[in-house]
């Protein structure tokens, strides 16, 4: 078993693999034991009883170099061992050994220190890289918005440049401004341009006032253009009506025509604004539309007639001529019905009272009521007037006769006392016949303007304290001048 | 009929003053105002940009010119020339501007709808209205200038607002019950607001002038309904046009149909005069004398005069695509002359006739067809009489008494695009694609033609 050592290398060797290397940094008193171990294991192979002298030797080799005296003494191959060198030389080695590894201590307890110095210089340096990267990144912030600032100022600088050109062109604005505000002040006063006024209630109430005063506005005039419109048709309607009445009057008899003309006489009088009056236009609208209807169809069959009595071309067209425009006027009037119609729905949704049906129709059947009534007392008058002038007319006609007969009696006389005049007339008066019948006749004379005097006066007396209506002594009047007139004295 | 020399214009952009003495065109970013008498030019004024809107304030003192492009207005004053105004809506855009009814304050309504503003002139101040909404037309004034209405829209809803036009004070703040509000109109008596839907449901709305509802009027559902309302001058009548082909006048009393107006294709029995336009070009082989070249333009323009045709009469008739949007179908003109006697529609299916009705007797008076679609027709503001241009270089005038078609009379030939009406009906102007022109009609009787 041999090993060499250098005598230069430090006495860090290991000779078995079992043995395991010494840890430096262990504690002192781990260390000790390993070191024990380790000079145990060491020492159990280094020396045994063979190489006592060169391990002697060895060992002296090593002490040299170590700068401690020699254990050994004797030469080189009987040497013997020096026991009291030995031991000072083993109280050496242990002195150096413990110094060694007060050392080592020491050097591991700086390393120790020196270790955690580098850690706390590392967090510090990874502190203070923190802090630089933000205070790097604050002055990137900081010059960012140094330079925004920068621009900011600049554009600012720009502004204020703008602005006091502006302001510049705006004193002359203003100057125009006035004149402009002068301007409107005094030509367009009436353009309501008040910008100053606040908003109040006030005029709050005024805007809502003119909007409602325009509103009512719109519906006054809107209601009177139909009140006017509904009065002109209404005379239309009359007048279509008149003139219906007119064209059938000349077909009918003068008592029918009649009776219509007082109607229409007292119709003319009433009031046109109430259903009532309303209903009887529509009414007589329509019955007189109704006798239009059969007159017209009337005529048509007697032209039918003739027609076919004539035959000829010309009628036949003015015949197909005739159907259509009393065609056309069908469809006007039935236009003319319809317009009528729906304006009577429009007035009376216009003009319909809050009150109820019941009460209105019963009030209806009420002024019905008395309306017969009264229909019923004039028609009696009527006939009694009716009866009273037929006698008059009786005894007109009796006087009348009467009156021929003396008129023709008178006639006669007079012929007679002419002719006796005549044939007595003579150059000698002496005569008392012609005197009698001279007064003969003018007692007769006198006697018929008598009778036709107080007829007369008893005409007048009668007719006047009569009851008979005004038109009855017109016509009256016209038949006694006729008979007076035959009557010529 | 004497026609004035053509002047350049830009953008379709020329209006006379209200009160009719003055002439204002755009030629691209300049204005230019000229004496309607003389047409002499008495003011210039250079726009920051080309103009797209132009407009007169109802007092003729101002003139109002936006650039849509650069959200700009700016606002010449005729009696001081110096004077500069300048609106600027900035970043927010525009897309349109108008003049309120006291021609002193601008509404520009600002990109995507989002708010009109109200620029007044006098105080420099400025009002924002929020919400208004973006329809066929959604903004209207009373005639008599006193009241705003405004069709708005929160919360998919419609409302509209009405303001005093004074201080702008909101007067009234009504719901509407629409689905989708399209326009609203005043009646000229200023009491009545016609409200009527998008054409997915026909719908017509009558509120008072205090936000009463009046009356609802429907007269068909599910189909296309309305296309085009217009009012009759004494505000009698309210004529609605819809995708039926159909014109019916609502009465101002009960707001019911008083009359339906067919537009049908076949007219068969009918008191109504038909005119049709019948272009004879002139025979070139014939003759070539040097006279008749020298004739120059007329030698080569078709020359065209009106027939009356006895019905049974054919229109023609384009059936619209089915396929796509906004179908050429339905009564898209509807115009009452300026007594109300006649209205004159157009049935975008035959889009070369123009009906004119009688509203006396409810009934058709005239038929006319053009031999080109008609473009624009507009009645004479002071009598019975219509005119029109279908894009050739021709005039056509029509009245009661008859119907004549005039040539305008310019070199290298004038394509009438528009016309409009002097308020004191005098004359027309007739607007092509880059030019203008004048026609002074004769203050005597005009020869009719037929």
């Amino acid at each position: 078993c041999g090993f060499r050592i250098s005598p230069r290398e430090p006495c860090t060797y290991i000779k078995d693999s079992d043995s395991s290397p010494v840890e430096y940094r262990a504690s002192p008193q781990r260390l000790l034991t390993q070191s024990t171990l380790h000079r145990n294991s060491i020492l159990s192979s280094f020396c045994t009883e063979e190489n006592v002298q060169e391990c002697l030797f060895h060992i002296t080799q090593e002490l040299a170099s170590l700068g401690l005296s020699p254990v050994g003494t004797g030469c080189e191959r009987h040497s013997e061992l020096d026991v009291v060198a030995v031991l000072n030389c083993m109280n050496d080695l242990i002195q150096l050994h413990r110094r060694e590894l007060r050392t080592l201590e020491n050097m591991e307890v700086e390393q120790l220190k020196s270790n955690s110095s580098i850690d706390y210089l590392q967090i510090t340096s990874t502190q203070l890289k923190e802090q630089l990267e933000l205070s790097k990144r604050e002055n990137t912030g900081l010059l960012e918005r140094e330079r925004q600032l920068q621009l900011k100022v600049k554009s600012l600088e720009n502004h204020l440049k703008n602005e006091k050109e502006e302001s510049e062109h705006n004193m002359i604005f203003s100057l125009s401004c006035k004149n402009f505000r002068i301007l409107l002040r005094t030509e367009l006063a009436k353009s309501k341009v008040e910008q100053h006024l606040w908003k109040t209630d006030k005029t709050e109430a005024r805007h809502e006032g003119e909007m409602y005063k325009t509103l009512l506005n719109d519906y006054d005039n809107r209601q009177r253009e139909l009140l006017l419109e509904n009065a002109e048709l209404k005379k239309v309607l009359e007048n279509m009506k008149k003139d219906m009445v007119s064209i059938l009057k000349t077909k009918k008899t003068k008592e029918e025509s009649d009776d219509e003309d007082i109607f229409d006489a007292t119709k003319e009088r009433v009031e046109l604004f109430s259903d009532d009056a309303r209903e009887k236009l529509t009414n007589g609208i329509r019955l007189q539309w109704r006798k239009l209807k059969s007159h017209v169809e009337r005529l048509d069959n007697q032209a039918s007639l003739v027609d076919i009595s004539a035959r000829s071309n010309k009628d036949s067209v003015s015949r197909e001529t005739h159907e259509e425009e009393m065609h056309k006027l069908r469809l006007e009037i039935q236009q003319c019905k319809d317009y009528i119609r729906m304006q009577q729905q429009l007035l009376q949704r216009q003009l319909s009272s809050p009150c109820d049906e019941e009460v209105t129709s019963l009030l209806n059947n009420c002024y019905m009521q008395q309306e017969k009534e009264r229909l019923k007392g004039d028609w009696k008058t009527l006939e009694e007037q009716r009866k009273i002038f037929d006698r008059e007319r009786g005894n007109f006609t009796e006087a009348a006769i009467r009156l021929s007969h003396e008129r023709k009696v008178f006639e006669e006389n007079r012929a007679l006392w002419l002719k006796h005049q005549f044939l007595n007339s003579s150059p000698f008066p002496d005569s008392s016949k012609p005197q009698i019948s001279r007064l003969g006749r003018k007692v007769t004379a006198r006697q018929i303007s008598f009778c036709a005097v107080t007829l007369q006066c008893h005409l007048v007396y009668r007719l006047k304290y009569s009851q008979v209506p005004v038109v009855r002594w017109a016509n009256q009047k016209i038949i006694f001048n006729r008979l007076c007139s035959h009557t010529v004295v | 009929m004497n026609f004035s020399e053509v002047f350049k214009q830009s953008n379709q952009l020329c209006k006379v003053s209200p009160d009719g003495k003055y002439l204002a065109t755009c030629v691209q970013y300049r204005l230019v105002v000229r004496d309607v008498a003389t047409l002499q030019i008495l003011q210039l004024y250079t726009c920051l940009d080309q103009v797209s809107h132009m407009e007169w304030s109802s007092d003729s003192q101002f003139i109002l010119c936006a650039m849509y492009k650069r959200g700009l207005v700016q606002v010449w004053s005729l009696e001081q020339p110096d004077w500069h105004c300048k609106i600027d809506e900035g970043s927010i855009g525009l897309v349109a501007s108008r003049w309120s009814p006291d021609g002193r304050h601008v509404l520009n309504t600002t990109e995507f709808s989002l708010r009109i503003t109200v620029w007044s002139l006098c105080t420099k101040a400025v009002s924002y209205i929020k919400y208004p909404k973006a329809c066929q037309k959604g903004l209207d004034f009373s005639r008599d200038g006193c009241y705003m209405a405004l069709a708005e829209r929160r919360d998919c809803k419609d409302y509209v607002s009405i303001f005093v036009c004074d201080d702008w004070h909101l007067l009234r703040h009504f719901e509407t019950e629409t689905q989708d509000l399209a326009g609203v109109e005043w009646s000229p008596n200023g009491c009545v607001l016609a409200v009527w839907e998008s054409c997915l449901e026909y719908k017509v709305l009558l509120y008072s002038l205090d936000g009463r509802l009046l009356s609802t009027y429907s007269a068909y559902e599910w189909s296309l309904g309305i296309k085009s309302v217009s009012w009759s001058p004494s505000s009698q009548f309210l004529a609605i046009g819809s995708y039926d082909e159909m014109v019916r006048i609502l009465n101002h009393i009960t707001w019911k149909t008083v009359a339906q107006f067919q537009h049908p294709s076949s007219i068969n029995n009918t008191k109504a005069v038909v005119y049709k336009e019948v272009e004879k070009r002139p025979a070139v082989s014939e003759d070539l004398s040097i006279h008749n070249i020298s004739m120059g333009s007329t030698l080569f323009s078709t020359q065209s005069k009106y027939e009356i045709f006895l019905p049974p009469v054919h229109l023609p008739v384009v059936k619209p695509d089915p396929e796509r949007a906004n179908p050429k179908i339905g009564i898209s003109s509807l115009a009452f002359s300026s007594d109300s006697r006649y209205l004159a529609t157009k049935n975008d299916s035959m889009a070369s006739v123009v009906w004119v009705w009688d509203m006396q007797k409810m009934s058709l008076a005239a038929v006319l067809e053009q031999t080109a679609p008609v473009r624009c027709f507009q009645w004479d503001p002071r009598q019975a009489r219509l005119a029109m241009c279908t894009g050739n270089n021709k005039l056509y005038l029509w009245s009661p008494a008859g119907c004549v078609a005039v040539q305008v009379p310019a070199e290298g030939g004038f394509q009438v695009q528009s016309l409009s009406w002097h308020s004191s009906g005098d004359s027309l102007i007739l607007l092509g694609k880059d030019h203008l022109c004048l026609c002074y009609m004769e203050t005597e009787q005009e020869d009719k033609v037929l």
